[in-house]
């Protein structure tokens, strides 16, 4: 965009033509503002999470009440269902609809599968005696705050699922794989930052 | 647009994050005590975490301004960390010099 169509737009109060950061739309540029306030959000709850825990002195050690098999392997699928998204944009960027429409789908199955497998796991400790307001291994908080961090990323992962539904819907109905591109890269955006919390939650929810 | 994109070897980045993976489980279970093992194990996370950013999130190929948004996040939650710290470290303090006088009285 030229100098004197910008400073044009911006006498008329018309939205310039291209996002200075991310040239390929504002979308993009959004969903990286709200991904940014986001991650504060996450960060904040596992700073207060790690608070907490340093100052109980009967915290429960995460890995031997929580078990990790299962979520290590819901590490990996979560892991497997981000090749899945990059993998749907880039048969999008070669114009092939289908496969990208196939991917993304599997993609959304990933998420799925993790927020069964996640449902699973909360049910099972659940009858072991892991309550929001209290626990029989040590500080209550240790329940809150597993049920308030997991159960936010779940959330997050849930919404995700509809999310890549709705976008499949997109690229079916639009004719032309270019017209959808910037759609598919700003879902892909947000399912890898579900996928890069969870890392984080993995490692100081259930490692440490 | 597209085109201009370049596409890392994602398979690749694939594979380490799931060696990574293993890597965790397995310093879990090293008997280097707390600190090394806690120390270890975050390295481990915020590199997997970078390594989503900037090949499957394209962070590599985006502008540094995109970057510095991108950043702005683990900055701020490692400055909460270290507001909390002091509070921590006072609770102990408190708690160390309550235990002992809490206790006295009821050996008379």
């Amino acid at each position: 965009m030229s100098q004197a169509a910008a400073s044009h737009a911006a006498a008329h109060g018309v939205e310039p033509a291209e996002s200075p950061l991310t040239p390929e739309s504002w979308g993009k540029l959004g969903m990286w503002i709200f991904l940014a306030g986001d991650a504060v959000g996450f960060g904040t709850l596992l700073a207060a999470y790690g608070g907490m825990r340093a100052t109980s002195a009967d915290w429960p050690v995460p890995y031997e009440v929580l078990g990790i098999n299962l979520t290590a392997a819901m590490t990996f699928l979560l892991i497997c269902s981000s090749v899945t998204m990059v993998k749907a944009l880039e048969w999008l960027g070669r114009g092939d609809r289908g496969k990208c429409k196939t991917f993304l789908l599997l993609t959304a199955l990933g998420g799925a599968i993790f927020v069964g497998l996640q449902a699973y796991e909360w049910t099972h400790l659940i009858h072991r005696g892991l309550h929001i307001d209290g626990n029989p291994w040590g500080a209550a908080l240790f329940g809150t705050t597993f049920f308030l961090i997991t159960g936010f990323h779940g959330m997050h992962v849930t919404g995700g699922v509809i999310y890549l539904l709705a976008v499949t819907g997109v690229v079916a109905r639009r004719p032309q794989a270019a017209a959808s591109y910037n759609v598919v890269e700003i879902v892909g955006l947000y399912w890898h930052f579900v996928d890069l919390v969870w890392i984080m939650v993995f490692t100081f929810m259930y490692l440490l | 647009m597209a085109a201009e994109h370049k596409h890392p070897n994602y398979m690749a980045i694939f594979w380490l994050l799931a060696v990574l993976t293993v890597v965790e489980i397995g310093v879990v279970f090293l008997p280097f005590g707390k600190l090394i093992n806690g120390t270890l194990l975050t390295g481990l996370a915020v590199g997997k975490a970078a390594l989503v950013a900037m090949y499957f999130m394209h962070l590599k190929f985006e502008t540094r301004t995109l970057g510095l948004i991108a950043i702005t996040p683990l900055a701020i939650a490692t400055l909460l960390v270290f507001i909390i710290m002091p509070d921590a470290f006072y609770v102990d303090h408190k708690t160390a010099n309550v235990k002992p006088a809490a206790a006295t009285p009821a050996k008379h």
